[in-house]
């Protein structure tokens, strides 16, 4: 049992003693307490994976009960199945690594104990989403890792674009919460329960099953899936919840490759198929899920191609990757996304740790406009870039070839119209992938330096301490295709009943049986792409800027990123303050207080003062009321006589 | 059960203990920390009794308990008649923790008038935890509108520039709501012939008497709470209030509203409950929008806290009236969690506000340069103060959340949009506190949290984390009462789906595709 929870509490441990106790025991060894548990938490992932994923050995653990209340019980406890197997896996061991790089990015940084503090417990937060047993303790992992991104990338807290971006990050969060709040309510609503196995157990009884749902008739299942959708579109960046991602490149480049790269923002995909049991039973919600991946991947290509912070360029790169493990999911293909989830995990933390090293370089430059030439300089970066890249971009034989063409494939085998649409998109954005990712290498490391001079005097190499955790994380972009294949096995053995997919939506299986074709074209569109890039941005550097010039609406709506911050800007933030203005002003001040408190006590002195004028002292004004008073009197009592 | 009277020794130690200040003499500095040790002591050790009520209490039974029940003017039937169940006990607890932290923490930052405003407050703890005791609707209504006086003063006395329009408007909004109080208890006496509580809880009143009934409790629960639009003299006593009254204030008094729709409205007028539920649901929707957007645009530090604690009691309210156990199990934790969070961010303010003396939010940033543990302290609060999983806030508005989903699904969806928007002021105004670059000169030299401050702080912090993360040992207390409460005919016809606002929306358009 201690196997099971030391991997989840292990990074607490090391995040308290460098949290609390970092300034009593310096940098130095908080570095070494929080790199020490979590590698001792990556060695017990990597045995149970052995026990749980190869061994096919479930299991779960009761800690103690959370909430107990009328009927509604959640208690902390972890489930372990071949899905979890894989997430803690992944997830600790590509953290480790970025813990021992952080030593060496951050050495020069005044706030080290705080900064392995924040790196082990967004890693706790993250296991404990990933073996939560019921919904409530995956919300607590989620709006923990939530919490900790936050405050990551805000770490620099001097910078202002650092303080907006991480209070942005948080918010558009938040409204995905939002959705997954609502959904796990609904769940509790329909089922009486929301721990794994009672909904899972129940949801083939929920299928076709309606329910009142904001004053209509709805489908279950399709409305819980949608919600929780919501959700996973806010931690994963999809279009229309994404645009906290690219902002939040404010923060320290190990915490983008940790949060923005490798974990956090797949948790909306190992959500997606931690509840396939519900999806599958969702049509709608399916659908829902294969539009907005689709709809991504291309969106944030689109974006990436005319980005000029390296890296902005591989946080859309991300976005889009993103998209395509949704649109996967969305087929119904959930071990794919999962696949292309791990291997992505991998190689992209070794793109933004090869690009942190490049701006460690550069003396914190990350304008790829400065840049340029840096080949001949850093050779190991960049052959690191180049291992990252042609994962990304999903040249044979790198693990981002085996999982973007399953993909791609399932998609294609779907044999539905939306199926169709995710695959053509995917090939368009594989396209653009390549494209981008030698955009990069090209303006990077090619070509003639626009970097002045002082900061060409002080490029160098990282120290081995950063270069070492790239070297493994570059085997792990290569070698990772090759161990985990057994992901998307036809049978799906691997995973146990971790996975549930619904007799008809064998779009995964088929996959292995498409034509040529389909399993060549991805290859040759990456191929064509950095065909393109090579021609655009070495042979011909003229050209770009020519395209941009002739397409000028197209390419400044890619530059300033479809205008979507504006418009959120335009319809919800000025809005809310207008309104909260207005309603402190007007609305408490003038109305409530005006007519209320205020209104009454105006009034009060308004009478007292006629009161007071009554009060003259001259004694004809007194005779002289009275005399009114008599003849009312009077007059009352004859008109009431009569 | 009870060998001695624990309940009245709770009640009225503290007021034993202003009697010993009011006797100190010597001159003014002795008598000013002979009154500070005194009123410490005396309130720990009235907390610590507090304590042995919590630890005697007996979780299998909704009955009142340690019962004290003595014939005070027999004739005409009003008893001296005390006694806890689970609902009440722990706001018993809570007012006897909050009150030596109040002490405690205003340690050097009252100098003038130090007897009086120890005195004060321990007369003001009598009052609270006499409310929370009673059980005869006199001494109730004695106890709840005698804490009028001592808050009265505390924010008159020792308030800031505004405090006497802020002491009136506060005194003003909570007396119109205390006549109707007054009237309805006479009503109630007229018609059962007695003031005891446990007997008025077995009677059942007429329904056309039970909606006059209800609007007049409501209308001095609603100040209390206070709801949408009886707020607006929150935001100005917290303002002008010193830091241990606005303490007091969001800690203790805000739940005596919440509290007497609890004991009061819910059980002994369960029909015009049902009746008035969709009024409450509105009032507190608004509120919780409302009062979100307004706290987001305050330059008031304290302000901003108050407005979102309108917001906070809003889904207080929401829960209580959902009549499910869950919403008002939620509800309750809700308040004992917003109890000790806005408590604590009102302590948060006024350690910077006692040694820069603003509340303005512009006249601060990037504290953290020179106050990490207070940056940790205030962050813990703020998070607390959104709901983050793992602190209290989270519960109770989870179970809240919980109820009203299962009653009516468009409040829940409304109410949680004040997760997005509390976030947003939360940590806004804990990004212009806290972050960015430290330029203010009188910043320069500030001073990080002494020991007196943390050791304020750990008690809220631990109390804060365990009640997020293990709050069985809350929960526990209030099932059977909660239970007891929920056993009314009128709420049983509610779970059939009998009443409905989502009924009243019309279908829309667009949502017939998902159908």
């Amino acid at each position: 049992m201690l196997l099971y929870i030391a991997p989840v509490f292990l990074p607490l441990i090391g995040a308290a003693i460098a949290g609390l106790f970092g300034r009593l025991i310096g940098a130095r060894a908080s570095q070494v307490v929080s790199c020490l548990a979590m590698g001792i938490a990556a060695i017990l992932a990597v045995i149970v994976f052995d026990r749980v994923a190869i061994g096919g050995e479930v299991q779960q653990v009761y800690l103690f009960q959370w909430i107990s209340s009328g009927g509604f019980e959640v208690d902390w406890a972890f489930r372990y199945d071949a899905l979890t197997a894989v997430m803690v896996f992944v997830v600790s061991i590509v953290s480790f690594l970025i813990h021992v790089y952080s030593i060496g990015y951050m050495a020069h940084d005044p706030h080290i104990p705080r900064f392995f503090a924040y790196l082990s417990l967004f890693t706790f937060f993250m296991l404990a989403l990933i073996t939560a047993d019921n919904l409530l303790q995956l919300y607590f992992g989620w709006e923990g890792v939530g919490l900790l991104s936050y405050l990551l990338i805000g770490f620099w807290y001097k910078r202002p674009a650092a303080n907006s971006a991480d209070i942005k990050a948080y918010v558009v969060n938040r409204v995905g919460d939002f959705g997954f709040g609502l959904g796990i309510l609904a769940i509790f609503l329909t089922v009486g329960s929301i721990s794994y196995d009672a909904v899972f157990s129940a949801a083939p009884d929920l299928a076709g099953r309606s329910f009142e749902f904001l004053g209509g008739q709805f489908d279950i299942l399709n409305v819980v899936c949608i919600l929780l959708f919501v959700g996973a579109m806010g931690k994963s960046a999809q279009f229309l919840l994404h645009t906290w991602l690219p902002d939040a490149m404010e923060g320290p480049t190990p915490v983008s490759a940790l949060i923005h790269a490798a974990t956090m923002v797949t948790a909306g995909v190992f959500m997606v198929a931690r509840m396939s049991p519900l999806f599958e039973y969702a049509p709608v919600a399916l659908a829902v899920v294969t539009v907005i991946g689709a709809i991504t991947a291309i969106f944030a290509a689109l974006i990436a191609i005319t980005q000029t912070d390296i890296k902005r360029v591989i946080a859309y790169s991300t976005m889009s990757q993103l998209g395509y493990m949704f649109f996967a999911c969305g087929v119904s293909a959930y071990s794919a996304a999962i696949f292309h989830l791990a291997t992505h995990a991998f190689f992209k933390a070794l793109l933004f740790m090869g690009a942190g090293a490049v701006i460690h370089a550069m003396s914190d430059e990350q304008d790829m406009r400065r840049m340029g030439g840096l080949w001949k300089l850093i050779p190991v970066t960049y052959g690191l870039m180049w291992v990252g890249s042609l994962a990304l971009a999903g040249i044979p034989f790198f693990s981002g070839f085996f999982s973007k063409d399953i993909i791609l494939e399932s998609a294609f085998a779907a044999h539905t119209g939306l199926g169709q649409f995710a695959f053509w998109a995917g090939i368009a954005a594989a396209a653009l992938t390549a494209l981008y990712s030698w955009r990069l290498i090209i303006l990077t490391f090619h070509g003639k330096s626009r970097a002045d001079e002082q900061v060409l005097a002080h490029v160098h190499e990282a120290p081995p301490v950063m270069t070492i955790p790239n070297v493994l994380l570059a085997i792990g972009a290569i070698g990772a295709g090759y161990l985990l294949l057994p992901l998307v096995a036809a049978d799906g053995a691997f995973w146990g009943d971790a996975i549930f997919v619904l007799p008809g939506h064998e779009a995964l299986e088929a996959a292995h049986h498409v034509d040529f074709w389909v399993k060549a074209l991805p290859t040759i569109v990456a191929v064509l792409g950095i065909g393109a890039a090579y021609l655009a941005y070495m042979a011909w550097p003229a050209l770009p800027g020519a395209i941009a010039a002739r397409l000028r609406p197209l390419y400044l709506l890619s530059l300033n990123k479809g205008y979507v911050d504006e418009l959120y800007d335009f319809v919800f933030v000025r809005p809310a303050m207008y309104l909260g203005r207005g309603l402190w002003k007007q609305g408490d001040g003038a109305v409530i207080d005006g007519v209320g408190p205020d209104g009454l006590a105006a009034a009060a002195l308004v009478l007292a003062r006629r009161a007071v004028r009554l009060q003259s002292g001259y004694l004809y004004h007194y005779a002289f009321a009275m005399l009114i008073g008599l003849a009312a009197i009077v007059t009352w009592y004859l008109l009431a006589r009569t | 059960m009870t060998d001695w009277p624990i309940l009245s020794t709770v009640t009225f130690l503290p007021l034993v203990g202003a009697a010993f200040i009011f006797m100190i003499r010597g001159d003014e500095q002795t008598i000013a920390r002979n009154a500070r040790h005194v009123g410490l002591w005396t309130s720990v050790v009235t907390f610590a009794l507090s304590l042995l009520v919590v630890a005697r209490f007996d979780t299998s039974t909704a009955d009142f308990q340690f019962v004290e029940n003595v014939a005070w003017i027999p004739e005409y039937s009003i008893g001296y008649h005390l006694g806890v169940d689970g609902i009440s006990v722990f706001f018993l607890v809570l007012t006897t923790f909050l009150v030596p932290i109040c002490l405690f923490s205003s340690w050097t930052s009252v100098t003038t008038r130090v007897r009086e405003y120890v005195i004060a407050f321990l007369i003001m703890e009598t009052l609270m935890v006499g409310v929370f005791c009673a059980l005869d609707f006199i001494m109730f209504y004695i106890f709840f509108e005698g804490m009028l006086l001592p808050m009265f003063l505390i924010i008159g006395v020792w308030g800031g520039r505004g405090r006497v329009y802020a002491a009136f408007k506060f005194f003003l909004y909570t007396l119109v709501g205390s006549v109707l109080f007054l009237l309805a208890i006479l009503f109630m006496y007229l018609e059962v012939g007695t003031t005891d509580i446990p007997t008025l809880l077995e009677y059942t009143f007429a329904p056309e008497l039970q909606t006059w009934l209800w609007l007049a409790l409501f209308a001095s629960f609603a100040v209390k709470v206070p709801m949408w639009p009886f707020h607006t003299w929150l935001p100005d006593a917290h303002v002008e209030a010193p830091t241990a009254g606005s303490v007091i204030l969001a800690g203790i008094l805000l739940k005596m509203g919440g509290y007497g729709f609890l004991r009061f409205s819910l059980p002994m007028l369960p029909d015009a409950s049902v009746f008035f539920m969709p009024f409450i649901f509105s009032l507190s929707v608004i509120a919780i929008i409302y009062t979100s957007l307004v706290a987001l645009m305050q330059e008031d530090m304290k302000k901003l806290i108050a407005y979102s604690s309108v917001a906070h009691m809003g889904i207080v309210t929401i829960g209580i009236f959902t009549f499910t156990a869950q919403g008002i199990e939620g509800g309750i934790i809700q308040m004992l969690s917003h109890g000790i969070v806005s408590a604590a961010l009102f302590l948060c303010v006024g350690v910077v506000y006692d040694r820069i003396h603003s509340r303005e939010i512009a006249s601060y940033g990037g504290l953290v340069r020179r106050m990490p543990v207070y940056a940790v302290v205030f962050m813990v609060f703020t998070l607390a103060a959104v709901g983050l999983p793992g602190t209290s806030g989270f519960v109770g508005e989870f179970l809240v959340m919980v109820g009203i989903f299962q009653v009516n699904t468009w409040v829940a969806v409304l109410a949680l949009t004040g997760i997005i928007l509390g976030a947003a002021y939360m940590l806004w105004l804990y990004r212009r506190v806290i972050f960015g670059e430290l330029t203010k000169e009188n910043l320069k030299s500030i001073t990080d949290l002494n020991w007196r401050e943390i050791a304020v702080f750990a008690p809220l912090i631990g109390l804060a984390l365990f009640m997020g993360i293990y709050p069985t040992p809350f929960l526990e207390v209030l099932h059977v009462s909660v239970a007891q409460l929920m056993d009314q005919p009128a709420f049983a016809k509610l779970g059939e789906g009998g009443v409905s606002v989502a009924s009243v929306i019309p279908d829309l358009p667009f949502t017939s595709a998902l159908k």
